[in-house]
C-alpha cells in the first residue's frame, strides 16, 4: 500500500513554542504577584481579578462569535488581557467597573481592530486609561477593607502622596516608606504591582523562556533613573528618590509585563530600547511635572503609537551590507 | 582572520545520533534507475540516448546544455527504456533517462577526455576544470550549482581563499561527517587540485563542533598531508550556509547581492571535494553518492552509498522499510528539504539525505495571526526583517517587499523555524521573491 505523505514547505521541523505557550506562561508568570495582591487586599482582590478574566473570557468569545470568527478562548490571550487588566486595578473597584473594563480592552482594545496580534495599543492599558479617565473616583479608591493591609495604612499611594506635596506642599509632606516594604511588597496600590520582588521572579522566567528581552525594561529604568536622579540630587526636598520612584507606582509591572507585551512593541533589539526609552522618559515627565501621580500606563500607550515609525526607522542592517559612501562609491 | 559567529541563526536538536555512527553500506542496484536531466542549477542536460540503447556505467547519457550545465552519467550498465518526463525530486515532472539495470554493472574505460591525469597538482587549470565539467559534478551539499562555473572566475577577479564545507549544519543528516571519517585524504587532495587550479598552497575545512571524530581526523591529516587548515564552528543552523561559512572562518562579509568570489572566495563541499578527485585521478564521472536515509518514519535509519537515479522507495527498502505512521518523506535535511509526494521519485546528484518523518513529528495546525514576537528577526542570518517582508507581500506591497530586502534571503528557514505562530515565512518570502524580480523585470531594473 502506498503511504499517504504530507506536502508541505520546509522547514519540516520546529522549536515547539506557540503563540498560546507563550500567553499562558506570560499568565503563570503573573501568578505570584496576584497571590501576593490577594494575600494583601484580600478577597475584593481576588473578585476583581475572576471579574476581569472571566468577562475578558466572555467578551472574546461573545467578538469573535459576532465577526464570524474560531472562537480562541484556549490561546489564553482573554484571559493574560483579563489577569493583566485586573493587576493594573485597585482591590476596592466596584463589580460593574471591571466588566466595563474587560469589555473596553477586549472589544475597543483589541477585537475591533481585528484580534489578537493587530491590536497597536496594549488592551489592559486602553482600558485602565479609559476608566482612569471615565472613573477617576473609583480608580484611586486605595482603601483596603480586608486582607493583612486592612488597617495597616492610610488611603493613599506613595506615588499619590508625593504628587499631592508637589502639587501644593502645605497640603502634605513627602512619603516616608521603607524601602524593604517596598521590595517585598507591602504597601498600598494596584493589585499586582506591589511587590518588585515577586515582579521581578516573573519578569526573569519571561527572561528564560525567551518570551522578553531586556531591552526594553533596561531601557525604561535607565530613562527614568536619568530623569530622576538629577531631580532628586538639585531638589531632595521636592521630589521623590530615586529607589521610591523605581518601587512604587506600576514601574515594575509596566516595565517587565506592560511595555514588553509583544504585539504592542517593536519587533528588533535596537527598535525595543529606543522604546523602552521613550517610555521611561514619559513616565518620568508625568510623574514629576504632570498632572497624574503615575505615568506607566500613558507612557507606554504613547509609545505603542510609535513602534510603527519605530520599526520603520531601525530596520536591521543586513549581512554584507556595504554602506555608501559619499560621492556615490561603494 | 578571526573567528566570528555570524548574527541570528537557531539551535535545532541536531537528531544526527541515530546514523553518525554508522558506517556507509552500499544500497545497491534496483531494477530501474530514472537520470532526470535537471540534476544541476542551470540549463538542463540534453540526453543523446534514445529507448533501446545499451549503456555502460560513466557513459554520458546526457550532455551538457550550455557554460552553466553538466553531463548526465549513466550510474550503472544496462539498457534504456524510455526517455520521457518522470517524477522528479523537485515536484513536477521533468525530463528523465529510465534505465533498465542489466545488474552487470559494467563501467566505462576511463580514456579519452576522461583519461587519469598524472600530476594533478601541476597540471593545465583550464584542463582540470573541463574534467570536473565532463564528470558532471556540482555542488553536493545540496544546492547543486556546476563546479566547474563556481571554479571559473572573471579572470580580474583575484582568488586568495578556499574553504572546504564539512558543516553539514543540517540536523539528522550524517553524509558528510561519514565521507570525513572515510575518505579524509581524498578529500585533502580534493582541496589541493582546488588550490592548484588558483596557484594557492593552503585552504580550510570548516566543521562544526558537533562532529568532534572528523575534526580530531581531519587535524591528523592536515598535519601529515599540509595544504589545509581545519577550522571547527560554532554549532548553529546555518553555519553551512556559504555567506556565513565565509564568515566564520575568514571575517569577510560577501556583500548583498554578491557571490563569494567578491571577497576573493570559493567554497566547496567535500563530497564535491572527493568527486574532483576521483575525476581527476581515477576519470569517474559523477555517479554515485552518499544519502542519509534516517528519522523516526523508517525502520532501520543508514549512512547508504547510492547510484545517482535510484527511486528514494527502493532506498527505504534497503533501510528496512518505512513505518505504520508515516507522514512525510523528506529529500534533504529537516530546514531545507523537500517533502515529497511519491516514493518514485529519483535521487540525484544532490541527494544528501532523506528525512523520513512519522505523523506525530508533523505539524498541521493552521497558521494564527503574527504577534510581532520578532523571533524571526532576530534568527535572520542575514538580518532581515521576515515578518515585515511577509506583512508586505501578503498586501500586495511588492515595493515595499523589494525595499526590505527580500532578494536577500538564503531561504534557510530559521524564521518560519522559531515562529510560535506557525506562520510559513520562508515561504511567503519565497513567494515574494518572484514577485519582486517579476516586478524588477516590468522596471527595466
Amino acid at each position: 500500500m502506498k503511504p499517504t505523505l504530507y506536502i508541505t514547505s520546509s522547514p519540516h521541523v520546529f522549536d515547539g513554542d506557540s503563540v498560546s505557550k507563550i500567553m499562558w506562561t506570560v499568565s503563570a508568570a503573573l501568578l505570584p504577584s496576584a497571590l501576593w495582591g490577594f494575600y494583601l487586599f484580600g478577597l475584593p482582590a481576588l473578585a476583581v481579578t475572576a471579574l476581569c478574566v472571566a468577562f475578558s473570557a466572555i467578551f472574546e468569545a461573545v467578538a469573535q462569535k459576532l465577526r464570524g470568527r474560531e472562537v480562541t478562548i484556549e490561546d489564553g490571550s482573554a484571559v493574560l488581557t483579563g489577569l493583566l487588566l485586573a493587576m493594573n486595578l485597585p482591590a476596592a473597584a466596584p463589580w460593574w467597573l471591571c466588566v466595563f473594563g474587560a469589555a473596553t480592552a477586549v472589544l475597543l482594545g483589541k477585537q475591533v481592530f481585528g484580534g489578537l496580534g493587530h491590536n497597536p495599543f496594549n488592551p489592559a492599558l486602553v482600558a485602565r486609561v479609559v476608566m482612569l479617565i471615565s472613573f477617576p473616583v473609583e480608580m484611586t479608591d486605595w482603601t483596603v477593607s480586608s486582607g493583612v493591609l486592612a488597617d495597616a495604612v492610610t488611603a493613599a499611594t506613595p506615588l499619590g502622596e508625593a504628587k499631592t506635596f508637589l502639587m501644593s506642599p502645605e497640603r502634605g509632606q513627602l512619603p516616608q516608606v521603607a524601602l524593604m516594604d517596598l521590595f517585598i511588597g507591602m504597601r498600598p496600590g494596584s493589585i499586582g504591582e506591589t511587590s518588585t520582588l515577586l515582579l521581578l521572579l516573573g519578569a526573569a522566567v519571561l527572561y528564560v523562556r525567551r518570551i522578553i528581552t531586556l531591552d526594553i525594561p533596561l531601557g525604561f529604568i535607565a530613562a527614568l533613573l536619568a530623569v530622576t536622579i538629577p531631580a532628586y540630587m538639585l531638589a531632595p526636598d521636592k521630589y521623590l528618590s530615586p529607589q521610591l520612584h523605581l518601587m512604587t507606582g506600576g514601574l515594575m509591572l509596566g516595565a517587565f509585563f506592560m511595555a514588553t507585551d509583544m504585539v504592542t512593541s517593536p519587533l528588533n533589539g535596537k527598535g525595543r530600547l529606543v522604546f523602552g526609552i521613550g517610555c521611561g522618559l514619559i513616565t518620568a515627565i508625568i510623574r514629576l511635572w504632570g498632572g497624574y501621580p503615575e505615568g506607566v500606563s500613558f507612557s507606554i500607550l504613547l509609545m505603542n503609537s510609535t513602534v510603527p515609525l519605530i520599526d520603520r526607522y531601525t530596520k536591521p542592517r543586513k549581512f554584507g551590507f556595504v554602506p555608501v559612501k559619499k560621492g556615490g562609491e561603494a | 582572520m578571526g573567528k566570528k559567529l555570524f548574527r541570528g541563526g537557531v539551535h535545532p536538536h541536531d537528531e544526527k545520533e541515530r546514523t553518525a555512527s554508522l558506517p556507509v553500506v552500499d544500497a545497491g542496484l534496483p531494477e530501474r534507475l530514472f537520470l532526470p536531466v535537471s540534476q544541476h542549477i542551470g540549463a538542463p542536460a540534453k540526453p543523446i540516448v534514445t529507448k533501446g540503447d545499451k549503456v555502460l556505467g560513466g557513459q554520458v547519457v546526457a550532455e551538457a546544455a550550455g557554460f552553466v550545465s553538466v553531463p548526465i552519467h549513466a550510474s550503472t550498465s544496462g539498457t534504456v527504456r524510455s526517455v520521457a518526463p518522470y517524477a522528479h525530486p523537485l515536484g513536477a515532472e521533468q525530463l528523465a533517462i529510465e534505465i533498465e539495470v542489466d545488474g552487470e554493472d559494467t563501467f566505462v574505460e576511463a580514456e579519452g577526455p576522461m583519461e587519469p591525469i598524472a600530476d594533478p597538482f601541476n597540471h593545465d587549470p583550464n584542463e582540470i576544470k573541463t574534467r570536473i565539467l565532463a564528470a558532471g559534478i556540482v555542488g553536493m551539499g545540496g544546492a547543486t550549482f556546476p563546479t566547474h562555473v563556481k571554479l571559473s572566475p572573471p579572470p580580474e577577479i583575484g582568488i586568495d581563499t578556499i574553504i572546504l564545507n564539512g558543516v553539514e549544519c543540517e540536523p539528522f543528516l550524517t553524509a558528510d561527517h561519514r565521507l570525513m571519517l572515510d575518505r579524509p585524504d581524498d578529500i585533502i587532495n580534493g582541496l589541493k587540485v582546488i588550490l592548484a587550479i588558483f596557484g594557492l598552497d593552503s585552504g580550510f575545512i570548516g566543521i562544526e563542533k558537533n562532529k568532534p571524530d572528523p575534526i580530531a581526523l581531519m587535524q591528523d591529516k592536515a598535519a601529515s598531508l599540509g595544504g589545509v587548515e581545519v577550522k571547527p564552528l560554532e554549532v548553529r543552523y546555518p553555519q553551512g550556509a556559504e555567506k556565513q561559512l565565509i564568515h566564520a572562518i575568514s571575517g569577510r562579509d560577501v556583500p548583498s547581492a554578491a557571490l563569494p568570489m567578491a571577497v576573493g572566495t570559493v567554497v566547496q563541499n567535500v563530497a564535491t571535494a572527493v568527486a574532483i578527485w576521483e575525476a581527476v585521478t581515477q576519470g569517474k564521472p559523477l555517479t554515485s553518492r552518499i544519502c542519509t536515509v534516517t528519522g523516526d518514519g523508517v525502520k532501520e535509519p543508514k549512512n547508504l552509498l547510492i547510484r545517482t537515479g535510484t527511486p528514494i522507495g527502493y532506498l527505504i527498502e534497503q533501510c528496512g522499510g518505512l513505518t505504520d505512521d508515516i507522514a512525510k518523506v523528506i529529500m534533504g535535511g529537516p530546514m531545507m528539504g523537500l517533502s515529497q509526494y511519491t516514493l518514485d521519485v529519483p535521487s540525484t546528484k544532490g541527494t544528501s539525505g532523506l528525512l523520513c518523518l512519522p505523523a506525530s513529528q508533523v505539524r498541521t495546525e493552521p497558521q494564527k495571526s503574527c504577534i510581532s514576537c520578532g523571533r524571526c528577526v532576530s534568527s535572520c542570518p542575514m538580518g532581515l526583517s521576515p515578518t515585515t517582508i511577509y506583512n508586505f507581500i501578503d498586501a500586495d506591497r511588492v515595493a515595499e517587499a523589494d525595499e526590505w530586502d527580500t532578494l536577500d534571503c538564503i531561504e534557510c528557514a530559521s524564521c518560519s523555524y522559531v515562529c510560535p505562530a506557525g506562520i510559513p515565512l520562508v515561504q511567503y518570502i519565497r513567494y515574494a521573491k518572484g514577485r519582486v524580480l517579476a516586478r524588477r523585470r516590468q522596471l527595466g531594473t
